[in-house]
């Protein structure tokens, strides 16, 4: 084996990409088609699902068999790293966009709405007597009066789950290093336990805003960005949640060892990442 | 102009492209190649600011082809040039990095004076709101009290079709041309505010050196003073849908006494109007 | 072990060739044959959506509908400009850079290399999606490449399509970046430094971070339209307390850094053509590293440059009118840096160097009517208008698309192992360069004199202009066919010897021609390396 240490591991000729495509055909097909009313695309969407989860079954599983086959030298776990590394750089600007968005609409159009800088006839012409508020449904009151989620109770309880979903991984990725299992296996499952119960209180918030306080996604751009943000953030703890469960039940296999667990840390700077989400979605979305 | 004279202009012009640009535009000097100075004070700045910054870089573009085309001349292998191996000189690349902060500096400063010239809409003598609708437009005068729509004229309107036969070289203003012209006195200092009910549109009028964005829910405001009577065309400049390109803008400036009689004509029509749909 | 590693093993230990038939492309993780596939790809997106280019030309020739409905016009400009930004001029530089990057790092493969597989085939399903919106009910989108709300919410059922096209779009030039990046850091030969590197390397290097930075930010733009149009969200809508305009400080947030994504790559494969065929090292190759990453970061903040008409605060206005003339700074110190590399050079004049030339005074203008374009108040005017046309197919076909001609017949011998056919090749070049001016340059005049642009149809008075650029356009289209000519043609040459041309620097000339399907399977010495670099 030590022979295949010293070249940089270069896949022989994989189908898995090409089922990935077919997957995302499926996929978007399914999608457009059942958007655009046709009941059929979400049987088709389905389709894409099924295929997408067996590519990365698939896929992963391959890698998985050459790491722990003994494949990779040092200089592929360190590609994976900053492929990793830029991966999420890049799921950091989708959600600046989205925090684009929410700076932009509390500090620009809704202020313009209610007469400020150079829109003083945009409120008198087209929305008289509308007064720039945060939070607002906006001057047409699009979605109907609303109560917003306050920063204590569960949002405050989510951020203390989340944050000590924090330490436990950290925990768990020393007792990796030093080789301490039981330690490692504990913690790793605290971790994603307290990440699934992110994502179930995160459902019960949602069901509290839309049948007690009327906080819906069509609320106007209170809550546009109130949903899309935390939406897109609990797709991604669930993302998360389920990547370290699997890493979970690698552990219990024997995979990892001390110097080489790049799938751990990926998966523990993602979680980190979501995490880091998460805060500023506390204090620009609930708090401020 | 007959359809056989649209035929050899078609030749003539299909015979002047070949040749190049260059003798083309030479051949009719009459074809409009420029920005309109324009008949407002600030149209004209414009104007000039636009010829500055272009002189400018017609004057970049002669050093840099310049030493370019030297180079290209001079320095090649047929002409038995030898290559020089020196790669780099701090000294030069400091010099064009200098040089064209300075020139940039002064294009930003006179482009600065005209912008805020250009935002300063207070005071007007009279304002106009403007709506852009899916594919036309509707003025109401603020405190006249008077409102229509102004829509393609006619004649316009019956040659645009595909297959309708129409020559276009025989209709006046073909397309530049509206049923109910924007009417506004010379010398006034005219606001508009801009909106629009569907999507976005744009009122351009390059006479006047105006172009606004009309955006359903927000208002913009600009503002013009025109120095001379006359009929200015300009269409809709930010596409709004298929027929985008059908939805031109013609100011009309008067001078004040006729608009004057013209305000009155107007609300004596919508008055009528207005009984009559009652 | 698993068979799965044992198959594996085996591959690694004896180094197949190609694999037989389609196989080899659907499945390969080599990074020439995928390099080649989007070349391949992105010159058929390149005729798709020239012939496009065409229908509008031809629409255009003469005032007066004569071809197409309005409706169908506005699909057309719509989707040549996504067809030739997505699909013809990134992933043209995408495939350069799977090419070419790995020979000239001295590395044996892109460092992820199923991924790189993935990133290309997720093209044509994207572009797949996109082209069937012309068969839907209500036609493809006609709304600008720009996708302006509230307007593009009036698109049929190819709403979504669009979106999800461009999502795929994203997710594909997002992971070509991403192994691009990875494989520049990751993958060098022992000895080369960071800047030692060869321009092409960094200017790619540059964009790749571009690339992560504003796909997915175009990618949440479009997820607002979706969930705007569906699910009932506001961002767009004012009445909801959101701002159509918001839409468009988020593309442009995208679409600037955008257009430096297309020209980024070509400084980098000018820097290297004119260097080898003036016979001299680049001038100042460390400072185009730094110029380049100037205008990488500037790119961030102009992007209101292309809304001097929405109705900004005049301190916005000011803030994006300066920042923007910044860029003609580091730009300028490209161009002349260039120019004191043919300096005292001993120049020869062989296809890519004529392209490559064509490149920087075409460019250079398309640059300066730019710097016109900063200037908000004289933009109130140009603001879309045929001036705008204008200067953007200046910067980018004889922009882009010269610099991937020159890479083209630079590399081809390379890749082929034959030389190419000079004479056509030096044919392809004078007829593009005359007949693209033809083409373009009217359209400064008709933009001054007033013609809106995104119009079926327009007053007589810019007849004269219009026709010229039609006949151009047709012109330019048939030279195309030159180019075509030298591909099928590219076998029939002379062997080309492993340099090449006379003086060529970099690694990827110290190995075979063709360049054999696996190279630097161990990294260069430094020996070598040295040879080729200094
Ligand atoms: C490859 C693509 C590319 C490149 C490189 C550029 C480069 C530049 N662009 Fe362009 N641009 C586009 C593609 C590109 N653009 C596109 C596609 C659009 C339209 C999008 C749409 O609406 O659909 C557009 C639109 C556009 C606008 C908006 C116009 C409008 O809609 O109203 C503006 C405004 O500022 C602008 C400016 C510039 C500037 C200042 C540069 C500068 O980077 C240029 C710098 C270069 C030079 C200046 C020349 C070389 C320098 C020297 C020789 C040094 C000496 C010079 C001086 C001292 C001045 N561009
Ligand atoms: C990299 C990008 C790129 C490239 C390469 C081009 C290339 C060309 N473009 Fe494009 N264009 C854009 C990007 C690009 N464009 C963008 C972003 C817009 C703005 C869209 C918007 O407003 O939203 C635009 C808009 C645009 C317009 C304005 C449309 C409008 O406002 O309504 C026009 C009009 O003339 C035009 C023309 C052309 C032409 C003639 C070419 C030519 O260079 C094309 C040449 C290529 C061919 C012609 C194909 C090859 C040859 C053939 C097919 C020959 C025939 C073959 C056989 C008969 C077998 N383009
Ligand atoms: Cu209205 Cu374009
Ligand atoms: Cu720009």
């Amino acid at each position: 084996m030590s022979h295949a240490q010293d070249k940089y591991y270069v896949p022989h000729g994989s189908h898995w990409p090409i089922v990935g495509s077919i997957g995302l055909l499926f996929l978007m097909l399914g999608v457009s088609t059942w958007l655009n009313g046709a009941d059929f695309g979400f049987w088709v969407m389905m389709a894409g699902v099924a295929i997408m989860i067996f590519m990365l079954t698939g896929w992963f599983g391959t890698v998985i068999n050459e790491s722990e086959g003994g494949l990779y030298n040092p200089q592929v776990d360190k590609s994976f790293r900053m492929g990793m590394f830029w991966f999420i750089f890049s799921e950091v600007m989708f959600f600046a966009a989205f925090f684009g968005a929410l700076f932009y609409a509390r500090n620009m159009s809704v202020p313009w709405l209610g007469g400020e800088s150079n829109n003083f006839f945009t409120n008198l012409l087209l929305w008289e007597g509308y007064e720039a508020t945060w939070p607002t449904g906006g001057p047409g009151e699009v979605g109907g009066e609303f109560q917003t989620m306050g920063p204590l109770g569960l949002p405050l309880i989510n951020t203390a789950i989340l944050l000590t979903s924090s330490v436990t991984i950290t925990i768990a990725h020393h007792a990796l290093i030093a080789g301490k299992r039981g330690i490692l296996s504990t913690f790793l499952a605290l971790t994603f336990i307290l990440g699934f119960i992110f994502v179930y209180m995160q459902a019960v918030e949602y069901v509290h805003a839309y049948q007690d306080l009327n906080l819906r996604l069509d609320s106007g751009i209170y809550g546009s960005t109130f949903f899309m943000l935390t939406g897109f953030h609990g797709m991604h703890v669930t993302i998360g949640a389920i990547m370290l469960t699997i890493i979970w039940l690698r552990v219990i296999r024997g995979h990892f060892t001390p110097d080489n667990h790049f799938a751990f840390e990926a998966t523990a700077w993602y979680w980190h990442f979501v995490d880091a989400v998460w805060v500023g979605l506390y204090v620009f979305v609930y708090w401020m | 102009m007959g359809a056989t004279t649209v035929n050899n202009l078609m030749l003539r012009k299909l015979f002047l492209s070949l040749l190049g640009l260059g003798w083309a535009s030479a051949a009719s000097a009459d074809w409009a190649i420029n920005m309109p100075r324009g008949i407002t004070e600030l149209s004209q700045e414009t104007f000039d600011l636009h010829m500055m910054v272009f002189w400018w870089c017609v004057a970049i573009g002669v050093v840099v082809f310049g030493v370019m085309i030297y180079s290209l001349l001079k320095h090649r292998k047929s002409k038995g040039a030898e290559a020089a191996q020196f790669s780099h000189s701090t000294t030069a690349e400091v010099v064009w990095t200098i040089i064209p902060v300075i020139i940039l500096l002064i294009m930003a400063v006179p482009a600065a004076e005209t912008m805020i010239k250009l935002e300063d809409s207070r005071d007007p003598d009279l304002t106009v709101v403007v709506t852009g609708y899916q594919w036309k437009w509707h003025y109401k005068y603020q405190d006249q009290d008077i409102d229509y729509y102004s829509t393609l004229a006619m004649p316009s309107l019956k040659a645009r079709f595909k297959d309708s036969g129409a020559d276009v070289f025989d209709v006046d203003n073909y397309l530049l041309d509206v049923d109910r012209p924007l009417v506004v006195p010379k010398g006034k200092k005219v606001r508009l505010l801009l909106t629009a009910n569907d999507v976005i549109h744009s009122w351009w009028v390059p006479d006047l050196a105006i172009k606004k964005d009309a955006i359903p829910g927000m208002v913009n405001e600009t503002w013009f003073r025109a120095l001379e009577t006359g009929t200015f065309r300009g269409q809709c400049a930010e596409l709004c849908g298929k027929d985008h390109g059908y939805m031109p803008i013609v100011v009309e400036v008067v001078e004040e006494d006729a608009f004057q009689a013209w305000l009155d004509t107007q609300s004596e029509g919508s008055a009528q109007l207005a009984q009559a749909e009652n | 072990m698993t068979t799965a590693v044992a198959d594996a093993h085996d591959a690694h230990d004896e180094h197949h060739g190609p694999e037989k038939g389609i196989r080899r492309w659907l499945f390969t993780t080599n990074h020439k044959d995928i390099g080649t596939m989007y070349l391949v790809f992105s010159l058929i997106m390149f005729f798709v959506g020239g012939a496009m280019a065409l229908v509008i030309r031809s629409e255009l020739m003469q005032p007066g509908l004569q071809f197409v409905h309005p409706e169908f016009f506005n699909q057309m400009t719509t989707m040549h400009a996504l067809i030739m930004v997505f699909g013809a001029v990134m992933p043209a530089f995408v495939g350069l850079a799977n090419w070419m990057i790995p020979m000239m790092i001295g590395a044996p493969d892109m460092a992820l290399p199923r991924m790189n597989n993935w990133s290309f085939w997720i093209l044509p399903v994207a572009f797949g999606l996109l082209l069937a919106t012309l068969f839907m009910p209500g036609g493809a989108p006609a709304s600008g490449w720009t996708m302006y709300p509230p307007l593009v919410l009036q698109t049929g059922d190819a709403f979504p399509f669009l979106i999800f096209s461009v999502h795929l779009m994203g997710l594909s030039s997002i992971m070509g970046a991403i192994n691009i990046i990875v494989t520049i850091l990751n993958m060098r030969a022992p000895d080369m430094w960071l800047l030692k590197m060869p321009m092409f390397v960094w200017t790619w290097l540059i964009t790749a971070y571009l690339l992560i930075a504003v796909m997915p930010v175009l990618a949440g733009a479009v997820t607002m339209l979706l969930t705007d149009q569906f699910f009932g969200t506001s961002f767009f809508l004012a009445a909801g307390g959101g701002d159509p305009v918001m839409f468009q400080h988020i593309f442009w947030f995208f679409g600037h850094p955008e257009v430096y994504i297309m020209i980024l790559p070509a400084f980098g494969i000018v820097s290297e053509i004119i260097p080898t065929f003036s016979r001299k090292p680049l001038f100042g190759h460390d400072s185009m590293v730094y110029a380049a990453s100037s205008i990488a970061f500037l790119s961030f903040i102009v992007w209101a440059h292309h809304m001097f008409t929405v109705g900004m605060p005049l301190s916005g206005q000011m803030f994006f009118m300066f920042a923007t003339m910044l860029i003609a700074v580091p730009t300028g110190v490209k161009v002349f840096n260039w120019i004191a590399t043919m300096w005292k050079g001993a120049m020869t004049f062989e296809t890519p160097m004529l392209f490559s030339l064509g490149f920087v005074f075409l460019f250079t203008i398309g640059g300066l009517s730019g710097l016109m374009l900063a200037i908000a108040p004289a933009d109130i005017q140009y603001h879309d208008s045929y001036f705008v046309v204008a200067h953007f197919h200046y910067v980018l076909v004889p922009g882009s698309i010269f610099s991937l001609m020159a890479a083209a017949y630079y590399w081809l011998p390379k890749w082929t192992g034959y030389m190419y056919n000079e004479t056509a090749g030096k044919w392809h070049f004078w007829t593009s360069t005359f007949f693209v001016n033809l083409t373009f340059f009217p359209m400064h005049f008709l933009g001054l004199a007033g013609m809106p642009r995104r119009i079926p149809d327009y007053s007589t008075q810019f007849a004269d202009f219009n026709f010229m650029a039609s006949v151009g356009a047709i012109g330019f289209g048939l030279s195309q066919l030159i180019f075509v000519y030298v591909l099928l043609t590219a076998k029939k040459g002379e062997e080309a010897s492993d340099r090449v041309w006379e003086a060529p620097k970099g690694l990827e000339w110290t190995v075979p021609s063709p360049a054999p399907y696996h190279t630097f399977d161990t990294p260069p010495v430094k020996r070598v390396h040295e040879e080729a670099f200094e």
